[in-house]
């Protein structure tokens, strides 16, 4: 495998980095929440497609169709009925919640499910492949990577063109200036990791076509999401793009090397650009 | 006029003190009276007490709440382990030397990490100790994925026989958590505690009063690795196996740590201790249903972070107006 097919490769695959960050990346961005259990609720979608699949035998894909509205549905109330709580009176209280949740989440799906490795069947699709100037590229990744595209288009319309997008951008400036223009935060923020849930779905689904996902499956998918989020720079959602896919390239060079250093190599160039560029490639809020 | 006074002790603390030193006490005569499961028992709730109180020193105080900790638990095991087998130290003064050893590693770690803020310096010290345990599982001489192992020869150095190591291992453990309970109550009495307990209530407050809150931060942060470190090392010593997925384990060394202090209630010296006692009896009553117990701590300590943020020990301490340790000053005349 040449240098070339490495890069791109990698660059396809920052494509389904991107789409888990999206969701930790408009948490944040709109409600200043980490949500330690994000990677879990990746993790969840997928479950929750694979018992849509196996209700009726749909395709992965078009088993999106229920999978992002019952995670939309879950993030609305998941926000009402307990992230909200937690807002007010400091750090501690989201993030320790938002870990319970993770923990609960996790032995909830073993639980139901066991400890088996699982897999979304897509047939043919996961095997297509495009040769480009000698270079064969897979369709699948290549779908990934413009859902992705297509997915921050998206946000960036819904953001500077809507009066939704207007009200979330007002309440991340200053809550209660936005509460005194009667804006409900209640509810735009149950709102906001409904949003993010549909994401999360999207990244679920796509990721459990892909690779093998059991329900400890989740941590790592926040560190990725992570990684993406501050490689890019916190708050901008096309440098969250370019985090996923500096997060890809350096895993598919570090694969290449030894199937070993993939996932630490991710980590490296994390910390690499920890070191010599801490708020990222592009950033945007500050916390 | 009137001369005022201050006064750190209460009443209610002189008697905790010497309930606590009785405790202390009739523990270390446990070998004498108890059976060895008892022992381990006992020396696991030490470790676990040492592990909470380190924890609740960083995160209830310093408000630096990391859920990387295992990182140093499994530094201080390979110290241990390395430094036993292919330097022929004893293994005790090995498990001494994980002290310094964390705080050399935990120095760069700091600098990394503290460019991170909140929330995502947690997942930040999280992606460290990820990446530590992958790094140990490459390099060879650690004994790469698989691990290593104590030999006989290196655990007759302790005692020659295997009930006069049962019994120094316990009494190691007990010295562990009793120092480690003595520095962190120390550590709070002096200026920096003050300091501290400030940072807890407002870090901007006390900024704005003069605290200088990044070295304190970075003193307790390193303080704890090398605490962490040697509390490591010591479960290690028990358990005479070490493999990267033991060493590094986030749910035993981190999820559980965090369980208990939340439990208890987080940023008093009680809080640990109670969470400690909740969780061991949890675990003796739900032992047998596996996931159902995790679920169950998940919940209980969603809820307490809901409804009673300042956990079981808040609750009574508001209620009776009770402080055990000696960490607070009161004016009298």
């Amino acid at each position: 495998m040449n240098a070339v097919q490495i890069v791109i490769q990698g660059a396809l695959l920052g494509g389904l980095y991107a789409l888990f960050a999206i969701g930790l990346s408009l948490s944040f961005g709109i409600m200043r929440l980490v949500n330690i259990a994000h990677g879990d609720l990746i993790v969840l979608s997928a479950y929750v497609g694979l018992m849509v699949i196996n209700a009726t035998g749909m395709h992965p894909i078009a088993s999106l169709v229920v999978v992002m509205p019952v995670m939309f549905c879950l993030g609305y109330l998941l926000q009402r009925g307990l992230l909200n709580q937690t807002l007010s009176g400091g750090l501690l209280p989201p993030l320790l919640v938002t870990f319970g949740l993770s923990v609960i989440i996790e032995n909830v799906l073993l639980e139901a499910f066991g400890a088996d490795n699982r897999r979304l069947q897509a047939g043919a699709l996961e095997t297509q492949s495009i040769a480009v100037g000698g270079i064969a590229i897979g369709v699948y990744p290549l779908i990934v990577f413009a859902t992705a595209v297509a997915a921050i288009a998206g946000l960036q319309l819904l953001f500077y063109r809507t009066a939704l997008g207007r009200a979330f951008r007002a309440t991340s400036d200053d809550a209660e200036t936005a509460e005194l223009m009667g804006i409900d935060n209640r509810h735009l923020y149950g709102l906001g990791l409904a949003i993010a849930m549909i994401f999360t779905a999207l990244a679920g689904v796509l990721m459990a076509i892909r690779t093998n996902f059991d329900p400890a499956a989740g941590p790592i998918r926040l560190i990725f999401a992570f990684e993406a989020v501050i490689i890019g720079g916190l708050g901008s959602l096309w440098g969250t793009l370019l985090g996923g896919m500096v997060l890809g390239i350096a895993q598919a060079i570090g694969a290449a090397l030894s199937p070993t250093w993939q996932i630490l190599a991710g980590h490296i160039a994390f910390l690499i650009i920890l070191i010599v560029r801490p708020s990222g490639f592009f950033p945007r809020t500050r916390d | 006029m009137t001369a005022f006074k201050v006064e750190r002790a209460t009443r209610e603390s002189r008697a905790f003190a010497v309930v606590l030193v009785a405790v202390v006490v009739v523990l270390a005569t446990l070998p004498y009276w108890g059976d060895s499961g008892t022992m381990r028992l006992v020396s696991e709730m030490a470790y676990y007490l040492a592990l909470a109180q380190l924890w609740n020193l960083l995160a209830g105080y310093a408000g630096l709440v990391s859920v990387g900790q295992q990182a140093f638990v499994g530094i201080g095991g390979y110290t241990l382990f390395y430094l036993s087998s292919q330097f022929g130290v004893h293994p005790l003064f090995a498990l001494a030397l994980a002290a310094p050893v964390c705080v050399v590693m935990s120095l760069p770690m700091a600098l990394l990490v503290f460019r991170l803020r909140g929330a995502y310096f947690a997942i930040g010290t999280w992606v460290l100790a990820e990446a530590l345990q992958l790094c140990v599982s490459l390099i060879t001489p650690l004994g790469a994925g698989s691990g290593m192992s104590l030999t006989p020869a290196i655990v007759r150095e302790i005692a020659p026989d295997r009930a006069g190591r049962e019994i120094i291992v316990y009494w190691i453990s007990l010295a562990i958590v009793v120092a480690v309970c003595a520095t962190v109550y120390l550590l709070l009495r002096s200026k920096h505690g003050l300091a501290l307990t400030a940072i807890r209530d407002s870090e901007r407050a006390s900024e704005s009063l003069g605290v200088d809150t990044y070295r304190t931060k970075l003193l307790i942060y390193v303080v704890t690795a090398a605490a962490t470190g040697v509390v490591g090392a010591f479960i290690f010593l028990q358990k005479l196996r070490l493999s990267p997925e033991a060493g590094f384990s986030i749910n035993d060394w981190t999820v559980v740590v965090i369980f208990m202090v939340v439990i208890g209630g987080i940023g008093t010296l009680e809080g640990p201790i109670i969470g400690m006692l909740v969780y061991f009896a949890l675990r003796e009553v739900l032992a047998d249903y596996g996931t159902w117990y995790l679920i169950l701590l998940g919940v209980v300590a969603v809820v307490i972070m809901l409804r009673a943020r300042e956990g079981i020990w808040g609750l009574v301490a508001q209620r009776f107006n009770l402080h055990l340790f000696s960490v607070r000053r009161y004016l009298t005349r």
